[in-house]
């Protein structure tokens, strides 16, 4: 048996395929097919959860996702565990675990339910007004009190060992929502020969023909019609249909996003399958079929377990073949419950009554229910509901007088409204119809239709004829026009219009009751008055202070329900008041289904130089440098890094280091106005340069800040092999493409990133010609020939070369350039010749020492954007002949020509045994009090094995007037002395570099 | 993601294929050296951030690598129009009228 | 004023909260006053409740043209934290974080300031020393905020991964203890109520639609959607409408709006203590005293006055918080949304009097102006009072971008080499 409450012959489930899932720690049996709550409910379990504030214990509302009461833990393992799941969306699965939420000890004895006897101190925005005193306490006592309160279900714990997945498409015709509407829209899309993505956020087509059972279609009941078409959808090549798949976000230019649910109904889900998937469609056309959300009746203690939403009690009963109750009240302002309570007596659950606020019900329905022995209250309202875990009775308000009438299950109808949330987020303004009281779809801001239910449609004759002529008009506006005759007969729908919004007749500005609107942020309609009363007079204020839509369900069934009272209590019209706006996403989606495939390995995928197989061998640690992986140092057996890094700055200078340079920018410059441009672009004078040398550049921002540096080799006339720092590869390609196409267009120069071309094998370091000389062909090696500062073309171990002679160590040196693919042969050539003379790996931190020990600068360590040519030393660096350049107007604004700008110096410990934190902060007088007047900051600073002291690179205010002075660093424990001094601080006059 | 026509590849191609830079027609002074500091700021700082349609520079770095300009509306985020460097502004009337044109 | 307390709570529990007076009145606006103020968010709001407050200013109207802080301060992440570089940012932003202090209480309205701890990560050498410098110029400005190693960090914030084979492993974290997060529409309540019980008339649904300057150039009042109202002091404090307001005086700003996307997930039991930012991998995340996981993305790419941004964006943030907190994979995207952000070219804030006399502006303040809005607020207005800056917000000119003393925090972060 899969529940007491099923009933035989009804619904659709196959009472054979029993699927048993947990509970609360207790087994349960429901159907295949089964929500959680349908099976729940087919074993008489109404009590689901416990709500946020007040922790009263709550039933399940409603069939679908705008179910605001029962959220769920749901797992599968400890990793597959999923907090705040709605048992109205999630399916049975054998084996599923399910819990109940924010209650404690159990669901059904919650010590947090005394909150609902304190529920008069915590009216809306109470919050607001105390937790003041003393202060310390907010933070101490009464905010952790509050957090611990709040929340719904509880995080997962461990990392997710579930995958997701990604599709884009491009389609003619996007059609959301598979009930009559866009079903109808989609068959006339498909046979006029546009490409078709039908989906729907239930297991299945239908929409509301899953509970509506009367409806004919074509001479076919209206759900296996549903099911026929769907299927003949499915079948068509030019059609996706899919099921389980949330239309949740309407984007900029008819960009849809979708989140298809894969494998979370399923017991023993293929590995291969995602979890979900992510579809970012772009449609020609997208076609709302969004239907209509049943709103419940705002009266006292409405949120009773036990009482749900009429069409929700309709869909159990025709869809799941369960019964909410034995004995089920119905309280409506419309039509449309009266089918529900007729489908239930004709099930055989008795229907005491149906309470309509109405005088009189719609044509025939009296007579119905007098058939079906049912009593009709009209004229009257339910003001109140017994039975704490369960309603037991209702107090029914009429032309009887005030009678109380024993029921097990209530359901309500206020009325319904249309779903016109992605309609919104597509940016479209709803529109207020004043006649059946609905926020309508307006204008179409993007290309888009809403068709039926969601645009206020009422008759589903109109609804299918409407879709359908929507549909071939997508397909036409898609340029699709195949010949398309078709028609579809459908009646016997309920009737969707009429009803109420705001609270009941008993429920009031003067009652004292609590009346719900907001069921999961237990909001009642005393809150919204109050919230009018203190002067919240817009929507958006009265939905921010009393919370009211803020909850996991976005106040699917509140929302209309909050404006009317708010309305009321101000005493206007509802658009006066305003609508908030819908945001994505249309329901809460999963993280990982957003982000897919960008984890792990492809949240970004590194960088590895043509090296990083053979560092590896040589035991490099790599660092991150932007994206990529440069090895960081060389340590050998015991070394750590501290003795890593001295052993190859002592073997470079005293022998020679080997060190791969790839990742530095390089961009081929070419054309005969090649230098010319250079001159734009550099501060550096270019056409004087000899083909075959190189020079030092620096470029400048507009703003006259350096922006790149880096060596510029001249290969010929009109050639030039320039090279920028590691991260400003792109930046610099980027900056020199905008001058040249839109500042400088009439300069003939092309511009190509070689940066990816080229491996760079640097040689460093006294023995550095000996080690590539048995190597290298036709280039004559020797100082005369090729000295610091060239470069020359020909080949190394056979394969094509430009060989640099610089140096970045100040040892003599080269960087051989070879084509990529030859990068890895060369670089063990090289090093079988290196190995045996003694020479060694080096990674970026000797490179880094090195460099600092000579003065040389790195961008974007020793200066930071805000540092001239002149601050950092390099004035020399500008022509003084040219008539322009980037960066020649920004330098001369008067705070850049002010005296005190801080200036790039080297710093001298007063012990040398002390290295200062690169960061440090540098002072004239330490002992003054804070806010101290700083001078500026240690931007390098290293243990220097070759000057046998610590060195530091530092920007200080009027820095190079400095030199000699005394000046200090305060640090947390001491304060630091230091020397003011040049930035050299080994071989002084640069002679070694020519060795 | 928006859509955008690239007056070069001739092809509507989506917004991450695409850098954006900044207002477009903002001539550099062929005097750099000689503005005056005002001069100087108007050109690199002052921005004219429009509400409504805005000139602006569109670069198609992960395509043919163009630099163009579009007209584009910021209210609706619509593209009025695409067009190659060194043209001239459109004719916004014209633009306005045809509505969602490329 | 009806004082806030415990027990006028429970007073009013007694009789259904009846008797609660309205939080701010809405007046019909007058035909002059001596100080208007453009832009009810909290800066504008505060604005005025410290020109009333501190500097004895009473005729002062405040124009909304939608609903109270309905702009940036009902959209931003509500992070504060002050361990800015320049001694020009850490000044302002130190100065709000003192009156963060006690803004509950001066206010009597409980703005929930939470000093959880602002963690800005470290994932490479780069970072560190960035974040370094910052810590010892912070401690010598008096700033607290102090470096974490990994293991201190994960042990401040335990969903974080640490692990050193993630693709950006964490080296460590700055932490500023006394940055927190606070409630962001009770700030703009709080004010509002504060300024309304001065007698600053709040003016709702009032959009101003021109800037009237006279024959000697200063302003003498705006063209509104209720009428003109006159006033010789005329603050603007519109965020991403800043340009537009202030070219209705005239006056051209170095400005540019972006959309800029948030996203709270659905609401959880606590699980994450404290704020954490990553300025490498792009993320901020912290959760609110709902439980819900607030998620700061970035900009989009294009300037623009529709807050609604790509997908993509939010799509790389939730990339890198899945990254460094691999165990919320599973959690969902309730709600997202957008608001536009106003940014200067330094990324620091305009907080100035103009070339226009009586004219001043308060903007720029790009990402995190939230954090700001006390300190913003007072020194506003002390520069409307006395038609001078506060020495405080006096370096944050317009005219530094015609010197070139740009306070630029974003160049000061540089780039990887």
């Amino acid at each position: 048996m899969s529940g007491a409450n099923r009933i035989a012959g009804a619904g659709r489930l196959t009472p054979a395929r029993k699927v048993r899932f947990m509970f609360d720690g207790e087994i349960y049996t429901g159907l295949e097919g089964d929500t959680l709550a349908s099976a729940l409910l087919a074993n008489g379990v109404h009590l689901m959860g416990r709500s946020f504030k007040y922790h009263r214990p709550r039933g399940v509302l409603g069939a679908g996702s705008e179910e605001p009461n029962a959220l769920m833990d749901i797992s599968r393992d400890s990793a597959r565990r999923q907090p705040n799941v709605r048992a109205t969306v999630q399916e049975v699965f054998e084996g599923m675990r399910a819990g109940s939420q924010n209650r404690w000890p159990s669901l059904a004895f919650d010590v947090g339910a005394v909150n609902d006897m304190l529920s008069p101190m915590f009216a809306a925005g109470f919050y607001y007004k105390t937790f003041m005193w003393p202060k310390v306490a907010w933070q101490k006592l009464y905010e952790p009190f509050i957090r611990g309160a709040a929340g719904l279900g509880v995080a997962p714990d461990e990392p997710d060992p579930d995958h997701y997945s990604s599709r884009y498409e491009h389609v003619d015709v996007l059609v959301v929502g598979a009930g009559v509407a866009g079903l109808s829209a989609a068959l006339a899309a498909a046979m006029s020969g546009a490409s078709v993505i039908l989906c729907d956020e239930q297991a299945g087509a239908g929409g509301a023909l899953r509970y509506d059972t009367d409806v004919t279609i074509d001479g076919d009941n209206g759900y296996d019609w549903a099911q026929n078409t769907a299927a003949k959808l499915t079948a068509m090549d030019n059609v996706r249909v899919l099921t389980r798949t949330t239309a949740f976000g309407y984007y900029a230019q008819n960009f849809v996003a979708l989140c298809e649910r894969v494998t979370d109904h399923l017991s023993d889900p293929h590995p291969d399958l995602p979890r979900e998937r992510l579809w970012q469609v772009r449609a020609q056309k997208v076609v709302l079929a969004t239907g209509a959300i049943e709103r419940h009746m705002v009266f006292a203690d409405n949120d009773r377990p036990g009482i749900m939403l009429a069409s929700a009690a309709r869909a159990y009963l025709n869809h799941y073949g369960v019964a909410v109750g034995s004995k089920v009240g119905v309280y409506t302002a419309n039509d449309s419950a009266y089918a529900a309570a007729f489908d239930l007596a004709r099930a055989g659950v008795s229907v005491p009554a149906i309470v309509d606020t109405r005088d009189a019900p719609g044509e025939g329905l009296l007579s119905t229910a007098a058939d079906l022995g049912i009593d009709v209250m009209t004229a009257s309202a339910v003001v109140g509901a017994k039975g704490r875990r369960r309603i037991s009775s209702m107090t029914v308000e009429g032309g009887r007088g005030k009678t109380q009438i024993p029921v097990d299950a209530l359901i309500t109808s206020a009325g319904w409204t249309p779903a016109v949330h992605l309609y919104s987020q597509s940016r479209g303004k709803v529109v207020w119809d004043p006649e059946t009281e609905r926020f309508l779809p307006g204008d179409n801001v993007q290309a888009s239709v809403s068709v039926g239910g969601c645009n206020g449609v009422t008759g589903l004759q109109e609804t299918v004829d409407e879709a359908i002529a929507a549909g071939r008009s997508a397909a036409l506006g898609a340029g699709k026009s195949k010949r398309l005759s078709l028609r579809i007969e459908a009646a016997g729908a309920i009737d969707w219009s009429g009803g109420m919004s705001g609270s009941a007749r008993g429920a009031g500005a003067d009652s004292t009751a609590k009346t719900f609107v907001d069921f999961q942020n237990d909001v009642t309609a005393k809150d919204i008055r109050l919230a009018v009363r203190e002067g919240m007079h817009s929507i958006e204020h009265v939905k921010r202070f009393t919370t009211n839509g803020m909850a996991s369900d976005q106040g699917k069934t509140s929302n209309i329900h909050g404006l009317a009272i708010a309305a009321e209590s101000l005493g206007r019209q509802m658009p006066e008041v305003g609508l908030t706006t819908f945001r994505p996403p249309y329901t809460p989606v999963t993280y990982g289904a957003i982000v897919n495939h960008s984890r792990g390995k492809l949240f970004d995928p590194a960088r590895k130089t043509f090296s990083h197989a053979w560092s590896t061998k040589q035991g490099a640690v790599f660092e991150d440098v932007g994206n990529w992986k440069r090895a960081w140092y060389f340590p050998r057996a015991g070394e750590d890094m501290h003795a890593a890094v001295s052993r190859e700055c002592k073997t470079v200078r005293e022998t020679a280091g080997v060190f791969d340079a790839s990742t530095l920018g390089k961009i081929e410059v070419v054309g005969p106005d090649a230098a010319k441009f250079l001159d734009l672009i550099y501060t550096n004078g270019w056409q004087k340069l000899a083909p075959g040398r190189c020079k030092y550049g620096i470029m400048l921002r507009e703003d006259g800040f350096i922006y790149d540096d880096g060596v510029v080799a001249r290969m010929a006339e009109d050639r030039f092999h320039v090279t920028t720092t590691t991260g400003g590869a792109p930046r610099v390609l980027n900056h020199m493409e905008d001058y040249l196409q839109t500042e400088f267009p009439d300069l003939d120069v092309w511009l190509t990133s070689t940066t990816e071309q080229w491996a760079v094998i640097a040689v460093q370091g006294p023995k550095a010609r000996d080690i590539i000389a048995p190597l290298v062909e036709g280039i004559d090696l020797s100082n005369d020939a090729m000295p610091h500062m060239s470069v020359r073309e020909g080949k190394i171990c056979g394969a094509p070369t430009r060989l640099f002679r610089v140096s970045f160590t100040g040892e003599p040196g080269y960087e051989i350039n070879v084509p990529a693919h030859y990068g890895q042969a060369v670089l063990e050539a090289v090093w079988k010749q290196a190995e045996p003379l003694g020479a060694c790996a080096y990674g970026t931190e000797t490179m880094h020492v090195l460099r600092a020990e000579k003065g040389f600068i790195i961008v974007g360590q020793d200066t930071d954007g805000t540092v001239t040519p002149h601050d950092a030393g390099l004035g020399w660096a500008i022509a003084k002949s040219k008539p322009d350049f980037v960066g020649i107007r920004g330098l001369k604004r008067p705070d850049l020509v002010a005296g005190g700008r801080k200036q790039l110096v080297g710093l001298k410990t007063k012990n040398p045994e002390t290295v200062l934190e690169e960061g440090a902060q540098i002072v004239a007088d330490p002992n003054q009090p804070t806010p101290m007047t700083m001078l500026g900051h240690v931007t390098s600073s290293y243990w220097s094995p070759n000057c046998g002291r610590s060195i530091a690179m530092a920007l200080v205010a009027g820095g190079q007037d400095r030199m000699g002075d005394t000046l200090y660093v305060p640090m947390p424990d001491r304060t630091i002395e230091v020397e003011v001094t040049g930035m050299v601080f080994f071989d002084e006059k640069g002679e070694r570099v020519n060795g | 993601m928006l859509l955008i026509y690239c007056p070069y590849c001739q092809e509507e191609r989506p917004e991450l294929e695409f850098a954006h830079a900044g207002e477009a027609h903002i001539a550099r002074p062929t005097n750099m050296a000689d503005i005056s500091d005002e001069e100087f700021e108007t050109f690199f700082f002052i921005r004219s951030n429009p509400k409504g349609l805005a000139y602006e520079r569109w670069r198609h770095v992960h395509g043919c690598g163009c630099f163009f300009n579009a007209v584009r509306d910021t209210v609706s985020d619509k593209f009025l129009a695409t067009y190659k460097t060194g043209e001239p502004k459109p004719d916004i009337d014209s633009l306005t009228k045809k509505g969602d044109g490329k | 004023m009806r004082k806030y307390s415990i027990f006028a709570v429970a007073r009013e529990a007694m009789r259904g909260h009846k008797g609660w007076p309205k939080q701010w009145t809405s007046p019909e606006p007058k035909k002059q006053y001596d100080v208007v103020i453009i832009g009810g968010g909290g800066h504008g709001l505060g604005t005025a409740y410290y020109l009333a407050s501190k500097h004895g200013v009473r005729n002062i109207a405040v124009l909304e043209k939608g609903w109270l802080g309905g702009g940036n301060t009902g959209r931003n992440t509500t992070i504060i934290r002050s361990n800015y570089l320049y001694d020009e940012s850490a000044g302002l932003y130190n100065h709000a974080i003192k009156l963060w202090g006690d803004l509950s209480q001066e206010l009597n309205y409980n703005v929930m300031y939470s000093a959880r701890g602002v963690m800005m990560l470290a994932h490479n050498v780069h970072d560190v020393q960035g974040a370094q410098r910052h810590i010892h110029a912070n401690r010598l400005n008096g700033v607290q905020n102090e470096w974490l190693t990994p293991e201190q960090a994960k042990a401040y914030c335990p969903p974080l991964n640490i692990s050193q084979t993630a693709r950006y492993p964490v080296m460590g974290a700055a932490l500023q203890r006394v940055g927190g997060v606070a409630r962001h529409d009770a700030v703009a309540w709080g004010y509002a109520r504060g300024a309304s019980d001065l007698g600053v008339d709040i003016i709702q649904n009032c959009e101003v639609m021109g800037i009237k300057r006279g024959s000697n150039g200063a302003v003498e009042g705006v063209e509104t959607t209720r009428g003109f109202i006159g006033s010789k002091k005329v603050g603007v404090v519109a965020a991403g409408h800043s340009s537009v307001l202030m070219q209705m005086a005239g006056v051209r700003m170095p400005l540019e709006s972006y959309p800029l996307q948030a996203l709270v997930s659905e609401p959880v039991k606590p699980v994450f203590p404290c704020v954490v930012m990553s300025n490498t991998v792009h993320a901020y995340i912290s959760q609110s005293d709902k439980g819900e996981l607030v998620i700061g993305a970035g900009t989009d790419q294009y300037t623009s006055y529709s807050p609604t941004g790509g997908l993509h964006i939010i799509s790389h943030t939730l990339d890198a918080i899945c990254e460094m907190f691999p165990i919320f994979t599973r959690m969902k995207m309730l709600r997202s949304w957008g608001g536009i952000v106003d940014v200067t070219p330094d990324r620091s804030p305009i907080l100035a009097k103009t070339p226009v006399p009586g004219l001043y502006v308060n903007c720029g303040w790009g990402t995190g102006g939230f954090k700001a809005t006390p300190g913003s607020a007072d020194v506003f207005a002390h520069t409307i009072a006395n038609d001078a800056p506060h020495s405080i917000n006096a370096p944050f000119t317009l005219e530094r971008f015609r010197t070139g003393r740009l306070i630029d925090e974003a160049a000061a972060a540089a780039v990887a080499h």
